[in-house]
């Protein structure tokens, strides 16, 4: 493969599409599959051959459009609309207006807020091709990023670039990606390992399910150039057994990038050789925990050791291992294609570019938004989300997953950046955001939900995060059932402090996090059960008297 | 990590699918970082790892079976007991908790007389929790028989469940 067989194949795929009068995307990815998007598709292809369009009109499965709520949705280009809850049955009549005007019953507004306000970088492919087509990707520019680094660039140059446009990671703690990849770059070792993070545990959260459904060969493509920058030759991809569509799509990809020498050996006829291989979790939260992950590639059980070492000195079988999370790999080829600066002029003074968020819970646009990062909460719950359902009042949104914390009315104007979430009790994480409304008890619906989660999940290796999470939950179950004294409140608090300061890995030292915020903010949510625990003392005593 | 001089285990019966299984360890190697993928394989060909099946890795991949069976019961996604006909996963993530999941499961259990992660006594359901499936804009959600289902109400749990119940 050359620079110039790369772009035939763009300009094939992109006249193959101008002789077409109209191209209709239906979204593929798991959630609309979910709802009839299968069939959605079948009935539009027959349709097609019943009027005899072939040669005018085509139809693809295409990634996440992004409002889940509403699917399965259509895109139809040229024209650029987009249809909401089409059913199988609604097949002709839009093959009969697509010629005039839309069908008004199904259209959508593509200026509302929730498509308006989205920067899209991770997501620009996404709905926009058929993710198990390498050529739609590579129409879309696809792999001109990793030629660029390979023919043109040095090791050093692709990693000051990262580093110059502030890319930070999207798993969730931010840490800064060029210093990462600098540190694995200048390890000293004959082999290297790059491995990507494709275990999203947090409930809540699915942003790079869709992306692994919808634009593959992207993260594939991020963490060649990746391999290439820090000096690695192999890699993984560790994704969970869970996203069984995802998994599919990604052998797939893999396979076509490996025929087309995209990936494998001497890429575009260099030195330079990439072979990735898929490994599959087996539903283990703290294998999103980085050591935890690796020993789990291992083939061992997912449990985390102390750092340092560092995984980018000490990582896969003892080799310098650069890990990064599905999101941040898929920032690196549109950052590498459009240059540190235009990345860097996104966002905030400390968190570049944008975020993919899922929303969820009490929210009319359910779904998932690519937003710039120092937007508001605000902003994004009533503009883009559109809000809460009509009868239900704000109470919360919880950020972060279980290592995340809730934000309260007052805090929703705060912009949206890595420290300013931290600063009121809660954090980034890997971008599932939940809203709260009234009708929640923070204490059982919240707080105790997130501490089972934790001791649940937790591997039983240090003591503070085994046996301090069974207690938390203890006291958090009392509380919940009204029979919990001020003495056990306190006793809560200590616990997590000490869980919060001792455990070994972010699981346990994250675990009291939705404890303390719900503490902070809904501490009423707490006297409510303690008072009713007093009363109901008071009348047993006075029923004895 | 080859250890192709080493003597491998028969397979404990003459079923084709062991050697369905081997052919897929040969590919994935033998050594013991293929142990969890293996054990996928073996999940994925007999539904559930038996101990005869986890006494096979361990003899064919060199790993102490003491280590098989910590890997194969440490990782919720591996099943020690055969599934029921039928599988319902019910995701029991934020989103799906907020919307009230802990009802369906409770119908769920009612209606096919299964406790959560067990199998009815007929064998007919098996009954099971998903920490986070990532559906959830379509909050509640639940996996029928490998697909997802969202929205859930009482109304389709029954329907789809009795559709499991009278159809066999």
């Amino acid at each position: 493969m050359t620079r110039e067989e790369l772009q035939e194949i763009a300009e094939n795929e992109l006249e193959a599409r101008e002789e077409l009068d109209h191209l209709i995307f239906v979204c593929n990815a798991a959630s609309c599959q979910s709802s009839q998007g299968l069939q959605l598709i079948e009935s539009l292809k027959s349709g097609i051959e019943e009027k005899e369009l072939g040669d005018t009109v085509e139809v693809k499965g295409a990634g996440c459009m992004g409002l889940c709520a509403a699917g399965p949705l259509v895109l139809i280009e040229p024209d650029g609309i987009l249809y909401t809850q089409v059913k199988p049955e609604d097949a002709g009549e839009i093959l009969n207006h697509l010629e005039s005007e839309a069908v008004e019953r199904l259209k959508t507004d593509l200026e509302m807020p929730f498509f308006g306000k989205q920067v899209k970088i991770v997501l620009e492919n996404s709905g926009k091709i058929d993710p198990e087509k390498i050529e739609d990707y590579i129409a879309m520019e696809g792999y001109t990023a990793l030629n660029r680094v390979i023919t043109e660039m040095s090791p050093g140059e692709v990693i000051d670039v990262i580093s110059d446009s502030g890319l930070r990671g999207r798993g969730g703690a931010g840490y800064p990606t060029g210093l990462k990849w600098s540190t694995v770059g200048i390890a000293e070792d004959v082999q290297k390992y790059v491995v990507c993070n494709a275990d999203e545990g947090d409930p809540g959260a699915f942003m790079d399910r869709s992306v692994l459904e919808s634009d593959p060969h992207r993260v594939l493509e991020g963490m060649a150039i990746a391999g290439y920058a820090v000096g690695a030759d192999k890699g993984y991809i560790y994704v969970r057994a869970e996203y069984p569509l995802a998994i599919e799509r990604l052998r797939e990809a893999i396979k076509r990038a490996r025929r087309l020498n995209l990936l494998g050996n001497n890429i575009f006829g260099s030195q330079f050789s990439f072979n990735l291989e898929i490994r599959l979790g087996a539903g283990a939260f703290v294998c999103g925990e980085e050591t935890a992950l690796l020993a789990s590639i291992e083939g061992r059980q997912g449990r985390p050791r102390p750092r340092p070492p560092y995984p980018a000195e000490y990582g896969l079988w003892g080799h310098p291992t650069l890990i990064n999370n599905v999101e941040t790999f898929a920032n690196v080829a549109p950052i590498i294609r459009n240059g540190a600066e235009w990345f860097a002029s996104i966002g905030t003074e400390n968190s570049k570019g944008t975020k993919v968020f899922a929303m969820a819970g009490s929210i009319n646009n359910t779904g998932l938004i690519e937003v710039p990062m120092g937007i508001t909460l605000r902003d994004i719950i009533y503009d883009l989300g559109g809000g809460l359902p009509e009868d239900l009042k704000f109470k919360a949104v919880q950020t972060g997953g279980p290592s995340g914390g809730c934000v309260p009315e007052e805090h929703l104007d705060m912009p949206v950046d890595y420290e300013s979430l931290k600063e009121v009790g809660t954090m980034m994480g890997s971008g599932g955001m939940i809203v709260v409304d009234a009708s929640s008890d923070m204490v059982s619906d919240v707080a105790k939900y997130f501490v089972e989660f934790c001791k649940s999940e937790s591997c039983g290796k240090c003591v503070p995060c085994r046996v301090g999470t069974a207690q938390m939950y203890d006291l958090l179950d009392k509380i919940s059932k009204d029979e919990a004294t001020q003495r056990d409140l306190d006793l809560l608090v200590d616990l997590c402090d000490v869980v919060r300061n001792t455990s070994l890995c972010g699981l346990g030292q994250a675990a009291p996090q939705p404890v303390l915020s719900t503490l902070e903010y809904f501490k009423e949510d707490y006297d409510a059960h303690l008072q009713k625990a007093t009363d109901k003392l008071t009348h047993a005593v006075q029923r004895e008297e | 990590m080859q250890h192709v001089d080493v003597k491998q285990p028969e397979p404990p019966t003459d079923d084709n699918r062991w050697k369905l299984l081997q052919g897929k360890m040969r590919k994935l190697g033998i050594g013991r970082s293929s142990l969890i993928e293996t054990l996928h394989n073996v999940q994925d060909i007999f539904g559930y790892l038996d101990e005869s099946a986890l006494k096979f890795v361990a003899g064919t991949l060199h790993v102490p079976l003491s280590r098989v069976y910590g890997v194969a019961t440490f990782y919720h996604f591996f099943n020690l007991r055969p599934q029921g006909e039928h599988t319902c996963v019910v995701c029991t993530g934020t989103a799906c908790h907020i919307k009230g999941v802990d009802k369906l499961i409770d119908q769920i259990g009612e209606v096919a007389n299964v406790e959560p992660d067990e199998t009815s006594p007929d064998g007919k359901v098996s009954l099971l929790t998903a920490r986070c499936i990532g559906a959830c804009g379509l909050a509640p959600a639940a996996v029928f028989d490998g697909e997802v289902v969202g929205k859930l109400d009482e109304e389709t749990v029954t329907g789809k469940l009795k559709g499991w119940l009278d159809n066999d």
